[in-house]
């Protein structure tokens, strides 16, 4: 039986060198692109699903384990942001704290539940969980049911930065999401991230050699799910509304598909699945249910024939880890 | 708090009707797992197919419920094991999570084209003759056809089970489950059976659908949120044992009925929530081995 990130993870070759190049890259063009012309919101709207693909990355490609409820952070921390920002009236600072805070409680309460299971029924669990939480947001009054929360003033960010100007709204979203990346990047190399791999390679051996291997998994989703959280709270910003649509199921399975694409286990992959799943969105938009149809293709085809995804894809042939 | 014994009666025939539909899914889902150690994601999106395939067999063809009922089956079991050939017979080897998400594809694949025609709404579909009316029980009003659902689910879920656990066939199968090297030594053809079996789940599930047609009415995304509480219904079941499978469904289809009645807000969660209590107390499920 191969691990799902088996084939995905090339020779362990890794060199902190390719990926502070990597990374450097990565950050000069998101530096300049406001100066080419693309549509900011497109790639504002990229970056917080990157930051979202990224966090859910860190449980599947090092922890093994499969979420398929991480729309329930999403939604989540985008509520309680929405509602503090445009009901309690809050900084916008303190909104983003209060998502974020919201996300990793529901990550404490649901990580003890779900990593009772593991594979296949850690999957469907979370799955149940989020839709849990989508009928109790669907019937809760402060979400507004079908409505959402519309008309979210974004604010003055630190007394400082003027949020409902485009240019300093995307400056300070990049910000948050090379923070929230920086974050995930030093907890794989950690010795934590170490523990994990193991974890995810032979659990029963890790469990011999000493290691609380629930602990270890329960923080990973603890950690997965907070910064998930903090991709909703800044999604808000961007998209000036909360609905029920990040937390449906569907987004979940988005979620999913943008890191199948980017590549599983890879670094970079769910930054670029990112910008490839949201770009054909934004082109196939007038083409109604048939995005989920090419979705649905995109995920057969990658699972039958591209399992390493475009950055593992990459990696492989360069012989490096990205 | 006065009990309304007329509307309690309803609520529960609904729960049984929805635990029907429970105990076939989830135990189609627990056969395909045990031979293919795949959880068929796209088992709610072949369920809308059993339902969608008797709608036309009526309005294309002319050919009735009764007929139907086998026709309907067989054609998207049929559909099934072209899946299981073409696609997930490649990815045997792999992690179960690839199953997940390779099946999660085909679902989005089959609801989005039915979407693409159909819309969202709902197409009717007549009760046949024969069931029509109700039969007063002094307490309640039994619509004939909602007593039938449960009685013929019931009875295929047994059949179900006595083919897998009292017949040879069956014997091949659970024995293929064990050690799929040694039976195929034996002379038997396990991928044949691999692929009978999934076309049995998928089949047993197209029969839910076809069911259901003419009380739900038929929607391109009727599947969609059904199958996310049969996942939870077989997280408390377990997938270890037939008879957990079918007992667990039709339980949790009471249950959610008797939430309907005293406290309809919780209707919607109620599975979800005994999940949270079985995973708690028993991780393991209620009769299933520990994974």
């Amino acid at each position: 039986m191969t691990t799902i990130t088996e084939n995905a993870i090339p020779a362990p070759r890794r060199t902190v060198k390719d990926e502070m190049v990597a990374f450097a890259i990565m950050t000069a063009l998101l530096l300049v692109v406001p100066l080419t012309g693309v549509y900011p919101f497109f790639v504002m709207q990229a970056l917080c699903f990157a930051l979202l693909a990224c966090a859910f990355n860190l449980l599947i490609g090092y922890g093994g384990l499969l979420s398929f409820g991480h729309a329930m952070f999403l939604g989540t921390a985008g509520y309680c942001t929405a509602h503090a920002l445009k009901v309690w009236g809050v900084t916008p600072e303190l909104g983003i704290v209060i998502g974020v805070v919201a996300a990793a409680a529901l990550s404490v309460v649901t990580g003890l539940i779900a990593i009772r299971r593991q594979g296949i029924y850690f999957a469907m669990i979370t799955l149940a969980l989020s839709q849990l939480l989508f009928f109790v947001y669907l019937q809760t009054p402060f979400t507004h049911g079908e409505d959402g929360i519309q008309g979210i003033p974004q604010g003055i960010l630190f007394g400082l930065f003027n949020l409902s100007k485009p240019i300093t709204l995307y400056y300070v979203i990049l910000a948050g999401f090379l923070l929230g990346f920086l974050i995930i990047y030093r907890a794989i190399n950690s010795p934590f991230g170490e523990v994990l791999k193991a974890i995810r390679e032979n659990e029963p051996r890790a469990v011999s050699l000493g290691y609380k291997t629930d602990q270890y998994k329960l923080l990973a989703y603890i950690l997965s799910g907070t910064l998930a959280g903090f991709a909703g709270a800044l999604k808000v910003f961007v998209a000036q509304n909360a609905s029920l649509t990040d937390v449906h199921w569907t987004m979940s399975g988005e979620i999913v598909l943008i890191t199948l694409v980017g590549g599983l286990g890879t670094l970079f992959g769910p930054v670029v699945g990112a910008f490839v799943i949201i770009a054909m969105q934004q082109y196939l938009a007038g083409f109604g249910q048939w995005v989920t149809v090419i979705q649905g293709v995109i995920f057969v085809v990658c699972v039958l024939t591209f399992r390493r995804g475009v950055i593992g894809e990459i990696a492989h042939y360069f012989k490096r880890s990205l | 708090m006065s009990i309304n014994l007329q509307a309690l009666s309803a609520q529960l025939l609904v729960g049984l009707i929805n635990g029907s539909f429970y105990a076939l899914l989830s135990l189609g889902l627990a056969v395909i797992f045990g031979m293919l150690n795949i959880i068929n994601f796209a088992h709610g999106a072949v369920y809308m197919m059993g339902a969608f395939a008797a709608y036309f067999l009526l309005n294309l063809a002319g050919i009735g419920y009764w007929p139907a009922l086998i026709l309907a089956p067989l054609a998207v079991g049929l559909f099934g094991m072209v899946m299981e050939r073409t696609m997930l017979k490649w990815i045997a080897n792999l992690d179960h999570l690839y199953g997940l998400l390779l099946t999660f594809g085909l679902a989005l694949i089959i609801q989005g084209v039915f979407q693409n025609y159909f819309g969202s709404s709902g197409l009717p579909y007549a009760i046949p003759d024969a069931l029509k009316g109700g039969m007063n029980l002094g307490f309640m009003f039994l619509p004939i056809y909602r007593g039938w659902v449960v009685i013929f689910s019931l009875v295929v879920c047994l059949a179900t089970w006595f083919l897998i656990e009292r017949t040879r066939l069956g014997a091949y199968l659970r024995a293929a489950t064990e050690n799929p090297t040694l039976v195929r030594a034996f002379g038997i053809n396990v991928p044949l059976m691999i692929t009978l079996t999934y076309g049995l789940g998928v089949g047993l599930a197209a029969l839910a659908g076809v069911l259901s047609a003419p009380i739900n009415q038929v929607r391109p995304l009727m599947g969609a949120d059904l199958i996310i509480v049969v996942f939870a219904v077989v997280v408390i079941g377990g997938m270890g044992s037939i008879m957990g499978s079918i007992i667990t469904g039709f339980t949790l289809g009471i249950i959610e009925g008797l939430t309907k009645y005293f406290y309809p807000e919780a209707s919607n969660t109620v599975v979800f929530v005994l999940m949270v209590l079985v995973l708690l107390v028993k991780p393991s499920g209620l009769t299933g081995r520990a994974a």
